[in-house]
């Protein structure tokens, strides 16, 4: 037990200065710029039960943005806020410097957000291949006659959605897989496919639901790995929800923490960590 | 190595080629007798036609629906009324047009599957069976006035070559049927085919990766309804023939085609095919051994009671053993084959 302990300890030592040295030595190629999505004083509200609770903040281009907190706290409706599943009743959502409202998931893809969720939400009776060609429905523009009677522009389509989506299949190592249903992988392979359908649409911003739960370490520094690598070489903003203190320390670069629907922090990594409230919040304090 | 992107592999196209030699040279030489063109292959094919519609709807994009005779009796009716009314009507234009106009009411019909979902929307759907067969039955119209209620189809006539004998009819229904799979596989490999699944296994994440919920589901019920239009003019022309709605497009065919799409295998084109197959044949099938096995030893009435009993039964035994069907049973099956000569 002491040696695995001690193994453990090694591996997550790794991940940390591997990630650090990169971000450190090589600096980034894309440069953190102007706020790309801005929340604004938003609140929901399930009948009486208040989700959210007037929460302003914003993501700037390029930056590997960290929503935490306890369970229950209201990170993954703010997601569903973004994704346009739920409809805010106050406040206002700006994607690059444009109010988005009426807004439904469709939409919101449309502009450049996407998504995986937190529960997993895979086609289960498809393979890997075809959910990852499912995120590449913006860049298919030919309809379902072009398609029925294959014509060029269906054709030509076809064949660049799948070159795309056997380069994210390579790119997450998951090409052994590919013609498997996705229903019959184990839960850390399907993570990673969901992170492949979210990549295949080139969203400007990708927004990530816990996509490292349920995983084991060594999974999680490959996912660590793959969302700071689709960081620097795409230059994709990022907005990531994540339990894993030690991750969300290591690979963002501000954090926002959540606490019954309401903003108890949001600053960079170390301050958070030094938080007052957010270390209450976590470790929990004695009401007076 | 680098990506394939063949749309079809090397099996695709033998057992495409088989099929075609077996259907346009072995059985129109092989078989002489009508009875096997009027009564067997032609219902075949034109149910086959439907239960692929039923099964686009059903089982790729996961809408319960329930009212394919509807859109059969729209199909038949607007080809009848287009041949009879305009001059030089082509036979294929108005096929096509009836199709088209069937699509029309599949969108009007389906448009209750954006707000509800599941065995709610197949109640939903039961409109269009009752209500399409009921207009065309109340307005004299549509029957052209006929004294008898009942609707006596034209000859098909396509550029002065007649379609009446079972073997024509045949060929030009399975050359149909040919070209109409062959559009529904490439919608179904195809980027369509994949819209229609993300939607059918998981809605919201199909949304948030830019699938629109309403154009396709509706494409999926206007698509269903082509094939049901076209396959109900066919129906009527090649089959029937003289036709009373009410008793031809009743619900126990809406029922019959939706078995057909379960009983071959959902979200599979090939399980039309068998899926209509065993619906219609294997009753012929128990009604011919009863006759010639049993005939003078037991009552027919008893006879034919007994070959419902046995149908039922195996309807169960297979749902039990093999819920996806027979194309998923003759997957696993020519998979057993291919292990044990390896």
């Amino acid at each position: 037990m002491v040696i695995k302990k001690n193994v453990r300890k090694k591996i997550k030592k790794k991940i940390k200065t591997k990630i650090k040295k990169k971000i450190m030595t090589q600096g980034r190629k894309f440069k953190i710029g102007k706020p790309i999505l801005e929340v604004k004083n938003i609140s929901l509200s399930f009948g009486g039960v208040k989700a959210i609770t007037n929460i302003s903040f914003n993501v700037l281009e390029h930056e590997i943005r960290a929503l935490i907190g306890p369970n229950g706290a209201g990170k993954s409706s703010l997601l569903n806020c973004i994704n346009g599943i739920y409809k805010p009743q106050e406040g206002q959502i700006l994607f690059k410097g444009e109010v988005l409202d009426k807004i439904t998931p469709n939409i919101i893809a449309q502009k450049g957000i996407s998504r995986t969720f937190q529960n997993l939400a895979l086609f289960k009776r498809m393979s890997v291949l075809d959910n990852i060609l499912v995120g590449r429905k913006l860049h298919s523009k030919a309809n379902f006659l072009e398609v029925a009677f294959q014509l060029p522009r269906a054709i030509r389509e076809e064949k660049q959605n799948r070159e795309k989506c056997e380069e994210i299949i390579k790119f997450l190592e998951i090409e052994n897989i590919k013609n498997t249903p996705v229903g019959k992988l184990p839960y850390g392979l399907q993570k990673k496919v969901e992170l492949g359908r979210a990549l295949a649409t080139e969203a400007n911003i990708l927004l990530l639901d816990e996509p490292m739960a349920g995983m084991n370490v060594e999974e999680k520094r490959d996912m660590c790995r793959f969302i700071l690598k689709v960081n620097d070489e795409l230059g994709t903003t990022i907005v990531l929800i994540e339990h894993d203190m030690g991750v969300v320390m290591d690979i963002s670069d501000r954090v926002v923490v959540l606490d019954y629907g309401k903003i108890i922090g949001d600053d960079v990594p170390d301050n958070v960590r030094s938080n007052k409230k957010v270390i209450d919040a976590y470790l929990g304090v004695a009401h007076d | 190595m680098k990506p394939v992107f063949m749309k079809y592999t090397k099996a695709d196209i033998i057992n495409f080629v088989v099929l075609l030699v077996i259907g346009f040279l072995v059985i129109p030489n092989v078989i002489k007798t009508d009875y096997w063109y009027t009564s067997i292959l032609i219902p075949w094919l034109c149910l086959t036609l439907a239960a692929l519609g039923q099964n686009i709807v059903m089982g790729y994009t996961g809408q319960l629906s329930l009212g394919a005779a509807g859109f059969m009796c729209a199909g038949a009716y607007a080809c009848y009324n287009m041949m009879l009314r305009i001059q030089d009507m082509p036979f294929l234009g108005a096929l096509v047009l009836s199709g088209l106009i069937a699509a029309g009411l599949g969108i009007i019909f389906g448009l209750p599957s954006l707000r509800i979902r599941g065995i709610y929307l197949m109640v939903a759907t039961l409109a269009s069976q009752f209500f399409i067969v009921w207009v065309i039955d109340k307005f004299g119209w549509f029957k052209n006035y006929d004294v008898s209620g009942s609707t006596t189809f034209q000859k098909i006539n396509i550029n002065g070559v007649a379609f009446t004998s079972g073997h024509m009819m045949y060929l030009l229904v399975a050359a149909i049927v040919v070209v109409i799979t062959l559009l529904a596989i490439n919608m179904a490999r195809g980027s369509t085919g994949r819209n229609w699944m993300a939607v059918r296994d998981m809605d919201i994440a199909a949304e948030s990766m830019g699938v629109s919920l309403l154009k396709t589901k509706l494409q999926a019920f206007a698509i269903n309804a082509f094939l049901c239009g076209i396959a109900g003019a066919l129906y009527t022309y090649t089959y029937l023939k003289t036709v009373e709605p009410f008793a031809a497009f009743n619900i126990s065919l809406s029922f019959k085609i939706m078995f057909m799409a379960i009983i071959g295998g959902l979200g599979t084109i090939s399980g039309a095919f068998i899926g209509a197959a065993f619906i219609l044949l294997f009753p012929v099938v128990l009604n011919a051994i009863g006759n010639n096995v049993f005939h003078g030893m037991i009552d027919a009435t008893i006879i034919s009671a007994i070959e419902q009993v046995v149908f039922g039964g195996l309807i169960i035994t297979l749902m039990i053993f093999e819920p996806l069907g027979f194309a998923k049973l003759w997957e696993t099956l020519k998979q057993k084959v291919i292990r044990k000569k390896s």
